[in-house]
C-alpha cells in the first residue's frame, strides 16, 4: 500500500520537520519521528522536509482497464415529474466534458409518470435518454434509487456519472459510489477532462480558502456532484437521439423507507434567507418609485430590503431593514439603489459575495464597499434593466 | 435499543489558508474541537437514552488525540466511546473514511439505529454518512428535521427537502443524518465530567477490524487523489463603471446573466 517513509537519519532538525505538518500529525517522541493517523496526504512534509520524508507508492496497484469504460452520464433530478434546472446544466458540462474524448453524452431519468420529459433532456446535449419508470420510484427512497443506477451503470459502463448537489443528490451519488467502491468528488465547482478519460475536479477545500484538484486515477466509473448554478445552461437544440425504456425486477425496487405524507413547505422567504436582495436608500423620492425596485427584485428571485431612513419615514416593513439596527445579509448579489453606505448599513451586508451598487454620487462610501460600483441614476437604470430582463424572460 | 453516534474532531477554525509563494497551508494553532454538525446528532440520541433507556456510542476516527471529543460526549451523557486509529488510516477519503468507519462499528457489534450530522467543517462533503449506510447494508434518510416516534422496529420522521417537507418511516437497522438544529444540545456537565474521567475509551486499530487488507483503508483505499492544492483566484474585484444609462443598464444586465442571476427564468 502507499504510505510515507521516513529517513530518520537524515532529520537533522526534527522539532522544525514537526512544525511541517498543518495538520500537526508528525510527532518527534523519544528521539523518533512519526506520523500519526491525523495525516491528510497532503505530501507538504515531502516538498518540504529535505529529504526525510518519502512517498512510497505500490507499484503494481491495480487499476481498471479505462477503455471498457465509455460516456458521461448525466442523472437527471426531478421532482414530482418536473426536472430540476441542474439537470440541464449538466448536461451542457456533459456534452463539453464528452466531447474532448468522442464519448457519448448519456442521462438517467427515474420516477413514475416522468417518461414524457425525455425529450427535453435529448434537447439539451443527451444522445440517449435512459427512462426507468415505476410506482416504485414515484418518492426519492434510497435502496431503489441506488438499484437503479447500479443497473445503469452495469449496462451501460459510463466513464464519469455527473449527479446535482441537491438533497438527493448528496444521498445518491455517495450511496452507488460505494456500491462500486469507487471515487466521489463532491461540489466540484471546475470539471474537465484528460484524454486519459480522467476527470479532473476542481472543489473548494477547508471554508473555501484553498481548492484542491482531483483525480480518480484508477477507479471507474468516477462520481462528481455539482452544486446547482455552478454551470450555465447549454441553449437548447432539436431533440435527436434515443429513448430506451428500462425496467428493474421487484425485489430491487423494495425499500426500508415508507413516504406516509408530503407536505409542501410555506414559502415566506425573510431577508436573511433571500439569495438576492435589492435595497432601497434615501436616494428613493418617494414611497411609490418602491414599487419599480420591488419589481426588479421579483425579477431576480430575490427580496426587497431598505435603510434605516425608509424604515423611519414609514415606507418599508422593519422587517425589511438591513444594518446594525436591523438584520445581517449574506446573500449571493446585492443591489443597493440610492444608498450611500453609512457604517452601520454595510455592518448588515458586507458579507454579500457580490454587492452592486448605483449611485448618483461618485462619492458615496458605499462604492468602498462595492464590487461594481455603477456611477448612475437608479431612476434610468433600474427601468431599462427591467425591460432587457423581461424582454430575456419572454414577457 | 443501541444507538452509535458518529464524530469527528475538526479544526477549531475553517479559516485555513494558503500561502500562495511556497503553497503552503497556514494554520493558526492546532486548536481542535468536536464538529459542531455532531452535537445535534448527539443530542437526539442522547434523548432516545432519555426516553427509550437507549444505549449510547460515539465512534470516531482520527488521530489518539481525537480522544478529546469522546470525553466530550461522555460529558455529555454518552455511554460508551470508540476510536479507530491507526496511522495506515491517514490520508483517507470519502470512502475509506466511510468504509473504515463501518469496519468499527461491525466490530463494535453494530447498532440498531446510528445517526451522524449533516457534515463535518473541515471535509463538507456530507456524504460519509450515505457511503457507511451502503457499506452496512441498511437504509438512510438525510436531511431529518424532526424526529415524531421511535420504537424497536422503526423510526418515524420528516425530511427538510427544498421544496416539501416530507414524513417517512424508516425500518431499523438504519443510518440518519440530522439537521443542524433538530434539537438544541447540551452543554457538558461537569458532574459527568468527574464521573466519567476513568472511563475506558476502546481503541481499535487495523488488526481489530473485520477485514485486516491494508489496502481497503487509508490513501490505498482512496479511489481519489489530490492531484494539488492551491488559492482561489480572487474574486473581489473593485471595478468603477460610467457611461450613458443605456449602457450601464447593459452591462448590468450581462453581469446578472454571466453570473446566472437570470437562469431560474428560463
Amino acid at each position: 500500500m502507499a504510505f510515507i517513509k521516513i529517513h530518520q537519519e537524515k532529520a537533522e532538525n526534527p522539532t522544525a520537520l514537526v512544525k511541517l505538518c498543518p495538520f500537526g500529525a508528525i510527532h518527534y517522541d523519544n528521539g523518533k519521528l512519526d506520523i500519526d493517523s491525523g495525516c491528510k496526504m497532503c505530501r507538504i512534509c515531502i516538498k518540504k522536509g529535505g529529504g526525510v520524508f518519502e512517498y512510497v507508492e505500490e507499484k503494481n496497484a491495480p487499476a481498471v482497464d479505462k477503455s471498457a469504460w465509455r460516456g458521461v452520464a448525466v442523472v437527471a433530478e426531478q421532482t414530482a415529474g418536473a426536472v430540476h434546472p441542474i439537470t440541464f446544466e449538466l448536461l451542457g458540462k456533459a456534452r463539453d466534458l464528452a466531447d474532448k474524448i468522442n464519448h457519448p453524452v448519456y442521462c438517467v431519468l427515474i420516477g413514475y409518470r416522468i417518461a414524457d420529459k425525455a425529450d427535453e433532456l435529448l434537447s439539451y446535449g443527451a444522445d440517449e435518454v435512459f427512462v426507468y419508470d415505476d410506482p416504485a420510484l414515484e418518492h426519492f427512497r434510497i435502496e431503489p434509487y441506488t438499484a437503479v443506477l447500479e443497473d445503469f451503470i452495469n449496462k451501460n459502463l459510463p466513464s464519469t456519472v455527473l449527479v446535482g448537489g441537491t438533497t438527493s443528490g448528496r444521498s445518491l451519488a455517495p450511496r452507488v459510489a460505494a456500491r462500486f467502491r469507487t471515487g466521489l468528488t463532491a461540489d466540484c465547482t471546475k470539471l474537465d477532462m484528460q484524454p486519459s478519460t480522467d476527470l479532473d475536479q476542481i472543489r473548494p477545500a477547508y471554508g473555501g480558502n484553498i481548492m484542491a484538484h482531483i483525480n480518480t486515477p484508477k477507479h471507474r466509473p468516477q462520481f462528481a456532484t455539482v452544486r446547482y448554478k455552478i454551470f450555465p445552461i447549454p441553449p437548447k437544440r432539436e431533440a435527436i437521439g434515443k429513448i430506451t425504456r428500462c425496467s428493474l425486477a421487484n425485489p430491487q425496487l423494495n425499500s426500508a423507507i415508507s413516504v406516509q405524507k408530503v407536505t409542501e413547505k410555506k414559502r415566506e422567504v425573510g431577508i436573511e434567507e433571500a439569495e438576492v436582495i435589492v435595497v432601497a436608500g434615501r436616494g428613493i423620492r418617494k414611497q411609490e418609485d418602491l414599487a419599480m425596485l420591488e419589481e426588479l427584485a421579483g425579477l431576480l428571485g430575490g427580496k426587497l430590503a431598505s435603510t434605516r431612513s425608509l424604515i423611519e419615514a414609514g415606507w418599508v416593513n422593519p422587517r425589511c431593514q438591513i444594518g446594525l439596527s436591523g438584520r445581517t445579509v449574506k446573500p449571493k448579489l446585492i443591489i443597493t439603489c440610492g444608498v450611500s453606505g453609512a457604517i452601520q448599513f454595510v455592518a448588515g451586508m458586507s458579507g454579500s459575495e457580490l454587492i452592486v451598487a448605483i449611485n448618483t454620487d461618485p462619492n458615496a462610501a458605499i462604492f468602498k464597499s462595492a464590487h461594481i460600483g455603477i456611477h448612475g441614476d437608479l431612476y434610468k437604470i433600474v427601468p431599462q434593466l427591467i425591460e432587457k430582463i423581461k424582454l430575456e424572460k419572454g414577457q | 435499543m443501541k444507538i452509535i453516534v458518529c464524530i469527528k474532531q475538526v479544526p477549531g477554525t475553517s479559516e485555513v489558508e494558503i500561502d500562495p509563494k511556497t503553497g503552503v497551508l497556514k494554520r493558526d494553532g492546532v486548536e481542535s474541537k468536536m464538529n459542531p454538525y455532531d452535537l445535534y446528532a448527539l443530542e437526539t440520541a442522547l434523548r432516545f437514552k432519555q426516553t427509550h433507556g437507549a444505549e449510547i456510542t460515539v465512534v470516531t476516527m482520527g488521530p489518539p488525540q481525537a480522544e478529546s471529543v469522546i470525553r466530550e460526549a461522555f460529558m455529555m451523557g454518552v455511554d460508551h466511546g470508540i476510536i479507530l486509529s491507526d496511522r495506515r488510516f491517514g490520508g483517507s477519503d470519502v470512502l475509506a473514511t466511510a468504509y473504515t468507519l463501518s469496519q468499527g462499528i461491525k466490530t463494535s457489534g453494530g447498532a440498531d439505529l446510528i445517526i451522524c450530522g449533516k457534515q463535518t467543517t473541515d471535509g463538507d462533503t456530507a456524504q460519509v454518512g450515505a457511503e457507511l449506510a451502503e457499506f452496512l447494508g441498511i437504509a438512510h434518510v438525510a436531511g431529518v428535521s424532526q424526529i415524531h416516534e421511535l420504537s424497536d422496529r422503526e423510526i418515524a420522521l420528516d425530511l427538510d427537502l427544498p421544496l416539501h417537507i416530507e414524513s417517512v418511516k424508516v425500518k431499523l437497522p438504519g443510518l440518519v443524518c440530522v439537521e443542524k438544529g433538530i434539537y438544541e444540545p447540551r452543554l457538558p456537565s461537569f458532574r459527568r465530567k468527574l464521573e466519567t474521567a476513568g472511563r475506558d475509551i476502546k481503541v481499535y486499530t487495523l488488526d481489530d477490524m473485520v477485514d485486516t487488507d491494508p489496502n481497503h483503508y487509508g490513501l490505498s483505499g482512496s479511489p481519489t487523489q489530490v492531484k494539488r492544492i492551491f488559492p482561489p483566484e480572487s474574486t473581489n474585484t473593485h471595478e468603477s463603471w460610467e457611461g450613458s444609462d443605456a449602457e450601464l443598464a447593459e452591462r448590468l444586465f450581462e453581469l446578472l446573466e454571466d453570473r446566472k442571476f437570470l437562469q431560474q427564468l428560463r
